[in-house]
């Protein structure tokens, strides 16, 4: 049974997902970046020629990942997070500025950005912490050991600042539930977010009167032996404190664009021609693709270049447009199902490190997948994360080329373990 | 439990992700029409308007080029020097702002007409520094460029279409331009073409990446069709210049084939005058004259009554109901007595026949032929419907169907008519006698009164009366070849005609005679009457003369009407021997004397004491 042969053991399902999506995003680049003579598609002046040379060179990755004794992820994981932090705090040295984001290094015609790759190091440290069978999540400083995992990248790179990235760490907390973490810290931080909303749309006082009326409910309709007046009262002081906060957060700490951008998702009157302008074009692509868009290559919106940064960020609409609502959902369906094959091959592993860790990898994917199209369509707020395969970039594409692979590495290994 | 949560939070985000992109995609349908204010410009080519050739393929009407200037409001940099523009093109301030306004209400993302028609001076000068100027641009249009000084009623002119026609015809944009009035108007889509339409695919900067879809929906311009008119150019500005300081007009068909030779009326207007930037404000002017009214084309528009030349058909009817035969005789002694000391004076006494009635133009003569016409059936009203339905079968009392604006119907009274007037009853052929010499209710527009004379030349047939010739690659309306047979026998005809061939030998109008040509004609005068300062005033008789010539295989039947020019013999008459020399001849060669008296007189002074405001005394 020992060293079967990895071939025989990767999973080709998830590898055929993987390979369908790249290639529908190399084409989905190559459209939204045509220039308006036609050049050769390994032009590596135009971004679509790049993006070849960066899939192709993920194969000896891929390759690499493959063939490495899988014991290294979990036995050098800790190695990895510190050079990770150590990337990701040197950018404050050696970083390259774009966009008043200091969030990667520029290696003559080459860049990379090290928050790509401390997810990944970040799912093994974390794979690895709770894989220790003395670790238990219902207890508070293991509870806290996990936190400072995600929340060390998380400090790093809210100071770059790059809230997208960051935001994607979050997800990590849906693992640390599935390991165990208690329910009320998911219900906290749901209420929180949704305090917060409300905090942004209506008066700050009515949002505490609706709590006051929502908390009274709940006391007087609760079993007498749970009625803790203390508990409720706490809990009212808490989302007091943080719904005025949030108000004053929005009112005197926050930048004007991104004022705006919060503005722009609740409809708010936003200027077209700046802050709300490429998400107004995002949508015009989007809307007007109808039920089986413009066709390929002829997205109005995508050759005229009306959506900035198309390739990257908002990739996504050239789908929406040329390929229309069927197109887009084959390829959301695409994506969610490589989201449940990696749950559901993370749920036959035998070990717990395995397990932890495919978790991570369809958290992360999840949230870049979603809060990427959620933010096209006006669910989310404008920040930038790149869509899993789809988005131009060598470091995004190799760090989810990585971050996957290691899994199917893990996955393939299962019948080593014991 | 917990390996639940992700697959869910999983679901419910993608349900979330799908149902807005439905409502995004499927629902709300604002985005497409958003994408296409994106994604193209139209561009417009406007071909030439067809040129316009007289009967004898002489250049009449051709075309100018003229320059306008268009804004595209979207496309106006915010920061555009606003008095640079202003200065370069000699407007204002508040000109400006207008025509912005306008134009953005109009549509921010289509061409709207600023500037129409600059001079080539404005042209050159603006055409340098045009790049300064984002979202205005230049477009060349054709305008009218005229040939002769005549004929502005029959051309028409043309003008920028208003917002009634845009909003009424998809295919006119703001500062197409339409043809109005005349052939202009009534052949606009033959001499317009059809604009070439250009879809252009537009980048975030508005530049121009390519034509749309390849060019799918793009169509090329189709040239306007050059127009042969029936009008005999020479004939027309002759005819233009002896009505001299005259109001009234000339119509002069073609009786074998119903075209017209010739359509005056007067006063005109140099048709040049509606070409280029003044055009407004010489529309304004001509329109104003509410005296003269020069838009009106007399010829046309105007119902007067026919007077005497309306004994033609009184005596055709006569004939044809047999009431009288070209034997029958009446006696007149100065006049007509109907009853009850009623009287029609005659000029007029002795016996006549139906030849020196017609040549005496003697009233008692067509008086009686009328009174036992009607008398004829024992009722009036059957007696007056079976009249009028013989003058109807020559197309009167109603339009003629001619491609031109339509005119006036004219009005042959009928039983209804009457009994509208007589509720009571109590009307006979004795109360409505003056029809009988062409007064009373009868209304007849002089085209209707040279139709009428055609019909007589080609004895009891004719061609409605038209004014296209040919369409370059097209064909002509088939109603101008379709006979309209009278109800009047050929045979009745003949007395008729050699009654009208004498009014010449020894009637009203011997010294009219024109050599080498016989003639046939009658001379007409009609009362008539003007409301001045609310009083309704008689006023100097109309000078009306219709005739046909020659008189063996006729070429041209004319009917010529000069408003208070007293008696026909007087202006209309001499006019008429003009024109029909002119053209058979192509120079009224044997009558130099009376040309230059038509050329150089009129009744300038008759129609200023109209106007005066002082007491007046009429027809001497």
């Amino acid at each position: 049974m020992k060293n079967q042969s990895v071939t025989n053991s990767v999973d080709w399902i998830t590898i055929l997902l993987y390979m369908v999506l790249a290639i529908m995003g190399w084409m989905t680049i190559y459209s939204a970046s045509l220039p308006r003579e036609a050049t050769s598609i390994f032009d590596l002046n135009q971004v679509y020629g790049k993006q070849i040379l960066f899939i192709l060179g993920s194969i000896p990755l891929i390759i690499v990942m493959l063939s490495i004794d899988a014991k290294i992820f979990d036995k050098y994981a800790f190695i990895f997070y510190g050079l990770s932090i150590l990337l990701l705090a040197g950018l404050f040295i050696f970083g390259t500025e774009r966009k008043g984001q200091t969030n990667w290094y520029a290696f003559g015609g080459f860049s990379l950005q090290p928050s790509e790759f401390a997810k990944i190091a970040t799912s093994l440290v974390l794979s690895k912490y709770l894989s220790d069978v003395q670790v238990n999540l219902q207890k508070v400083n293991h509870q806290l050991v996990a936190f400072a995992i995600i929340g060390g990248p998380i400090l790093l790179i809210m100071m770059q600042p790059d809230a997208g990235s960051a935001m994607i760490f979050l997800s990590l907390v849906f693992v640390l539930y599935r390991e165990g973490l208690p329910a009320w810290y998911l219900i906290a931080g749901f209420s929180a977010v949704g305090l917060f909303l409300l905090a942004l749309v209506i008066k700050p006082i009515f949002v505490i009167i609706l709590l006051v009326v929502v908390l009274g409910l709940h006391y007087l309709t609760a079993k007498r032996v749970n009625r803790n007046p203390i508990a409720y009262t706490l809990i009212l002081v808490a989302a007091s404190a943080f719904v005025f906060s949030v108000s004053y957060v929005y009112d005197n700490v926050l930048e004007p664009h991104q004022k705006d951008r919060i503005n722009v998702l609740f409809g708010k009157d936003v200027d077209l021609k700046a802050e709300g302008y490429n998400l107004n074009q995002a949508q015009i692509a989007i809307g007007s693709g109808g039920w089986l868009g413009k066709g390929y290559l002829e997205g109005t919106q995508t050759k005229g270049g009306f959506v900035p940064e198309q390739h990257t960020d908002y990739i996504f609409t050239t789908v929406g447009e040329e390929w229309g609502f069927a197109g887009s959902i084959i390829v959301i369906i695409m994506l969610i199902t490589l989201l449940f094959r990696i749950i559901y091959l993370a749920e036959r592993q035998k070990t717990k490190f395995s397990r932890t860790y495919g978790y991570c990898v369809a958290a992360i994917l999840f949230m870049h997948f979603f809060v990427n199209i959620a933010m096209l369509i006006r669910l989310f707020p404008t920040v930038g994360v790149p869509l899993p395969f789809f988005s131009y970039g060598g470091s995004s594409f190799w760090a989810f080329t990585i971050l996957l692979f290691i899994f199917i590495k893990l996955d393939a290994n299962r019948v080593n373990e014991w | 439990m917990r390996k639940l949560l992700l697959p869910i939070i999983i679901i419910s985000a993608t349900l979330l992700i799908i149902a807005r992109l439905f409502y995004l995609q499927i629902v709300d349908d604002s985005w497409i029409k958003k994408s296409d204010n994106n994604a193209y410009k139209i561009k417009y080519e406007y071909p030439e308007r067809g040129y316009i050739y007289d009967r004898n393929n002489k250049l009449m009407v051709a075309n100018q080029p003229s320059y306008d200037i268009m804004v595209t409001p979207n496309e106006v940099a915010d920061d555009v020097d606003v008095n640079e523009l202003c200065n370069l093109l000699h407007i204002d301030r508040a000109y400006y702002d207008l025509r912005m306004k306008k134009a953005n209400v109009y549509s921010p993302r289509l061409p709207s007409i600023f500037l129409p028609q600059l001079s080539k001076k404005e042209f050159a000068a603006f055409q340098e520094k045009i790049r300064r100027f984002k979202g205005f641009d230049i477009v060349k249009r054709s305008l009218r460029d005229y040939q002769l000084t005549a004929g502005a009623n029959v051309f028409g002119y043309i003008q920028q279409v208003n917002d009634a026609i845009i909003q009424k015809n998809p295919y006119y944009k703001s500062g197409d331009l339409i043809g109005r009035q005349g052939v202009e108007e009534v052949y606009e889509e033959v001499l317009r073409g059809t604009k070439g339409v250009k879809y252009i695919q537009k980048d975030r900067f508005n530049r121009e990446i390519g034509s749309f879809k390849e060019g799918i929906y793009d169509t090329i311009a189709v040239q306007g069709k050059d127009i042969t008119l029936t009008l005999d150019m020479e004939l027309q500005k002759y005819g233009e210049s002896l009505m001299f300081e005259k109001r009234g007009g000339i119509v002069a068909l073609e009786p074998s084939t119903g075209e017209i030779l010739a359509l005056v009326t007067a006063p005109n207007y140099d048709p040049a005058l509606l070409v280029g930037r003044d055009r407004s404000k010489n529309y304004l002017a001509l329109e104003r004259d509410t005296i003269g009214i020069p838009l009106f084309d007399r010829g046309l528009l105007a119902e007067y009554p026919p007077g005497s030349p309306f004994k033609i058909l009184t005596g055709l009817v006569g004939l044809q109901e047999e009431v009288i035969d070209e034997n029958s005789t009446f006696v007149c002694r100065h006049g007509f007595s109907y009853g009850r000391g009623a009287f029609m004076k005659c000029h007029d006494s002795g016996t006549n026949n139906l030849n020196s009635g017609i040549y005496h133009s003697c009233n008692t003569y067509f008086a009686n032929t009328f009174k036992l016409t009607i008398d004829k059936y024992g009722k009036p009203d059957l007696g007056v419907n079976a009249w009028a339905s013989h003058l109807q079968s020559f197309g009167l009392g109603d339009f003629l169907g001619y491609d031109l604006p339509p005119g006036r119907k004219g009005l042959i009274p009928t039983a209804k008519f009457y009994k509208r007037f007589y509720p009571n009853g109590g009307w006979r052929s004795s109360t409505i006698i003056s029809n009988s010499i062409g007064q009373g209710e009868i209304k007849m527009t002089p085209i209707q009164l040279a139709n009428m004379m055609a019909t007589v030349a080609n004895k009891g047939w004719y061609y409605t009366p038209h004014i296209i010739k040919k369409i370059e690659g097209g064909t002509i309306d088939k109603k101008f070849t379709t006979k309209h047979v009278t109800t009047i026998a050929q045979q009745y005809y003949n007395p008729v005609i050699q009654g009208l061939f004498d009014v010449y030998n020894f009637g009203t109008a011997s010294r009219l005679k024109v050599e080498g040509i016989e003639i046939c004609g009658k001379t007409g005068t009609a009362e008539n009457f003007a409301k001045i300062g609310g009083v309704r005033t008689q006023l100097d008789d109309h000078s009306i003369f219709v005739a046909f010539a020659p008189k063996e295989n006729p070429k041209i039947a004319i009917a010529v009407f000069i408003e208070n020019g007293y008696w026909g013999a007087r202006w209309a008459g001499p006019i008429a021997s003009l024109m029909i020399e002119k053209y058979l001849k192509g120079e009224a060669l044997t009558q130099k004397a009376r040309e230059e008296y038509i050329l150089h007189n009129g009744l300038k002074a008759t129609y200023d004491k109209y106007t005066s405001g002082m007491p007046f005394s009429i027809n001497h």
